[in-house]
């Protein structure tokens, strides 16, 4: 081989390289994307079973149930409709009815399976997404008997 | 009073910076002597000023002026001292400051070390560094002023944040912080041999010192950071893909790519424009981050409060200096393009290859970083990238890392002949192989490829580093006189590679084999993890200076011999009725066991049951012990006196040529 076919051979292999390392990249993040959705979309939309998402809402006042060992249920909802969680471990710090939370997991049979919930910050923060999807159109209001969602959002 | 001198500095400082980018730049111009030079002591002045108004800040902590509205929202009368000085970067105000601080300290820095630079070369340098001041502190006095009064004077402060209120978080920022605005320092000497044109060995050998510096720093920061989110957020974990990590870890992939290929161009003058371009990606990297902590965009636990104002400006800047950057490296780079012969199979082939690595990971973290982001911009709904997609694209690519390491340390500058090559490799990759295979097993874990691999790869990279010393005394008759004459910067290499063999075996392991357990538990009873028992025994109230804690007693044994006594506690801060999860961790070189306090089930008995968190970590230590060694080897490595050295004979040089 000459010297410029060398060349070309190890730009070819860099570039091919690449290209699956890109191929590797794109899989492996489709497969791993999760998106967020609050009660309502899941209600509403039907959200495939076995589809692990990110729940976002309020932990409905009252109901918070323990059951054995770490088991616990609650119900968590937006401005209109409310959803049963299931969770079994260790909530957060910050875990307390009435407030902003988002669960990791999927759904079964009509219930939110969690196998991780955060409640991150000071009483007062509410993560964005779920600040943002709480707000009507005139972004003023709260849905009671929570905490105010614009304060929070704020 | 006090305040409003600070303000005042930043302000004075403001204006030196200023004169910092255009006297220097107009004497370039009219090739002015006197001009160039004034960038030194514009820097070290523009240094002192920022200096002063920080002093000004921590003293108003010190003393507790509550009518200071960034004290009073970060500190409280209870704070003990040391958090009261830490405080000034609790903060998002605070901590630009230090970040202008430590810029300007790095361009004094620069400005006292390098009086040997060939004076455009320095001043340009300077001037660079000075437009970075500039845009940093006007985003201060325009966005986050520190030194704000409030009216009226609250009577007490709103305490600093409990997550920060503990010794590694005193020195993660700072570590981190140094480690980011050094890269500035790379970035200016590219920016200044993209102007001047000139970019030559002796420039690539002004640069290394700082860039590892730099590195090392990172490096320390991000190694602190994870040891910090072990012990303080309750969860076990040591590095969680969050936003903000990626931020630090994303300079940290290039800044090391950049190390290596500096090496290169000091050494065989290729790879020129490519070195260039990753001392500004380095940089742009580390803007990036700082854009995406302060200006609230990510959903973290790191971000602080939003104000879009920030984050328009950080961006505008970042706009502006890669505009800027990316204009002169299209206009000027094509200049570096070297002619010689660049052979794939030598050291500066496997270095490219492993720059290509590197930065390929770097972009993948920036991508799984920012593609929520763009998603939510551009309306494709909310999506978060979780850690199962960093782990699955990251794996692969440091596998092969791994490996080049171990090669191009055995592989010869220019070109190598395999059959040399594979004289010099076999004995550490058979050791390597057997090693990797029975490592598992002698440690009494189960036997996985995934171990057996990391194993494998761990121990090469330890094998093929120790062996660069051992051919290098081997190679002089006086064994002695060989060791002691091995330069620091091969010891520096030599310690950072195997800084980087121990990480991945406590990686491997860590990741493998670490057992959780969330646990119901009441008083008196008893869990088994992995061999060890652990018996809950109770919490009882205790009181801290500025919080009030439950603190637990956990008695771990294993059979029957008692191993530790470990105390987690769960404090509930006073003024901001915060609570916080401070965990109870047992460790040795081969193992942690880490207790953290859940919650308590039932609120209303003192002697209620118990949510308990349980986990066996083997080898945990080590994935911070090879971040610790990393940063010790840059330390080392930064310190040969070559750098100084050939520094002189360079300027010698330089003078000869300008006299001819």
């Amino acid at each position: 081989m000459t010297k410029r076919q060398k060349r070309m051979a190890a730009v070819a292999a860099l570039v091919a390289g690449l290209a699956l390392a890109a191929v590797f990249g794109f899989t492996a993040f489709r497969k791993n994307m999760m998106y967020f959705y609050t009660p309502t979309d899941i209600v509403e939309h039907k959200v495939a079973d076995n589809a692990r998402l990110r729940l976002g809402g309020l932990v409905t006042v009252g109901s918070l149930k323990r059951g054995d060992g770490l088991n616990v249920e609650f119900t968590l909802a937006d401005c209109e409709k409310s959803l049963p969680v299931r969770y079994d471990g260790i909530l957060p710090d910050l875990f307390r009815e009435g407030q902003g939370i988002v669960a990791t997991g999927q759904m079964k049979d009509g219930v939110f399976v969690a196998d991780e919930v955060l409640a991150k910050h000071d009483e007062n923060y509410m993560p964005p997404e779920l600040a943002k999807s709480l707000k009507t159109a005139d972004g003023r209001h709260s849905c009671a008997p929570f905490k105010s969602v614009m304060q929070a959002a704020n | 009073m006090i305040p409003e001198l600070g303000h005042f500095a930043l302000v004075a400082a403001l204006l030196v910076a200023l004169l910092q980018v255009a006297l220097p730049a107009f004497g370039v111009w009219r090739r002015d002597r006197r001009l160039m030079a004034v960038a030194s002591s514009a820097a070290q002045t523009q240094f002192l000023l920022i200096l002063f108004a920080y002093l000004c800040l921590s003293w108003a902590f010190v003393t507790r002026d509550w009518s200071v509205a960034y004290v009073a929202a970060n500190s409280h009368s209870d704070l003990p001292l040391a958090y009261r000085i830490s405080a000034v970067w609790g903060a998002h105000e605070g901590s630009m400051l230090l970040w202008v601080l430590m810029l300007s300290g790095w361009a004094a820095a620069v400005s006292v070390f390098n009086r040997r630079l060939p004076p455009d070369l320095a001043a340009t340098t300077l001037a660079v560094l000075g437009a970075v001041g500039v845009g940093f502190l006007l985003f201060i006095l325009l966005t986050s002023n520190p030194f704000e009064r409030s009216f009226p004077v609250p009577a007490d402060g709103r305490d600093l944040n409990p997550l920060l209120q503990d010794p590694g978080l005193v020195i993660h920022p700072p570590m981190l912080y140094m480690g980011y605005v050094g890269f500035s320092v790379a970035f200016a000497f590219a920016l200044a041999a993209l102007i001047s044109g000139r970019l030559d060995a002796a420039w690539a050998r002004w640069t290394r010192p700082w860039t590892t510096t730099a590195w090392l720093f990172l490096t320390c920061g991000i190694t602190l950071g994870s040891w910090w989110a072990y012990n303080e957020l309750g969860w076990g974990g040591w590095w969680f893909w969050d936003p903000v990590e990626n931020a630090s870890f994303m300079p940290w992939l290039v800044g090391t790519a950049l190390i290596h290929s500096l090496a290169v161009t000091e050494k065989r003058g290729q790879l020129k424009a490519w070195t260039v371009l990753l001392a500004i990606l380095a940089f742009a990297l580390s803007l990036l981050g700082t854009f995406l902590v302060r200006s609230g965009v990510l959903v973290s636990v790191h971000a602080f409060a939003t104000d879009p104002a920030r984050g328009v400006f950080i961006l505008t800047f970042l706009a502006i200096v890669l505009g800027i950057a990316f204009t002169l490296y299209a206009w000027r780079a094509p200049k570096f393009v070297s002619q010689a012969d660049f052979a794939l199979f030598s050291r500066e082939g496997l270095l490219l290859l492993n720059n290509v690595f590197l930065v390929v990971a770097a972009f993948a973290v920036l991508l799984g970083t920012l593609y929520p982001l763009l998603a939510e911009a551009l309306n494709l709904g909310k999506v978060s990238v979780g850690p199962p997609y960093f782990n699955a694209v990251f794996l692969p690519l440091t596998a092969p890392l791994a490996v080049l390491v171990g090669l191009a340390a055995a592989v010869g500058w220019k070109r190598a002949k395999p059959a040399e090559v594979w004289k010099r490799v076999r004995v550490p990759a058979a050791l390597a192989v057997v090693a990797g295979l029975a490592l598992p097993w002698a440690l009494g874990h189960r036997t996985l490829l995934a171990a057996i691999a990391g194993g494998m790869l761990a121990i090469w990279v330890l094998l093929t580093a120790a062996q660069e010393i051992g051919r290098r005394v081997l190679a002089k008759r006086d064994r002695v006189q060989g060791l002691l004459q091995v330069p620091r910067a091969v010891w520096g290499m030599t310690l950072a590679h195997a800084g980087l063999g121990i990480w991945v075996l406590g990686v491997s392991f860590v990741s493998l084999y670490s057992v959780e357990k969330d646990v119901r538990l009441g008083p008196g009873q008893a869990a088994e993890l992995s061999g060890y028992a652990f018996r809950f025994d109770g919490v009882e109230g205790r009181a801290g200076p500025n919080y009030d804690a439950d603190h637990g007693r956990v008695e771990v044994s294993r059979g029957g011999r008692v191993i530790a006594e470990l105390e987690p506690e769960k404090r509930r801060y006073r003024a901001s009725g915060q609570v916080m999860t401070e965990s109870a961790v047992d460790h040795n070189a081969l193992r942690d066991l880490y207790v953290a306090l859940g919650e308590p089930i039932d609120k209303a008995r003192a002697d209620g049951d118990w949510a308990l968190r349980l986990y066996y970590k083997p080898m945990m230590r080590l994935v911070w012990w090879g971040g610790f060694i990393m940063a010790l080897g840059g330390l080392i490595a930064a310190s040969d006196r070559r750098y100084r050295l050939a520094q002189a004979r360079e300027t010698v040089a330089v003078r000869a040529e300008a006299l001819a």
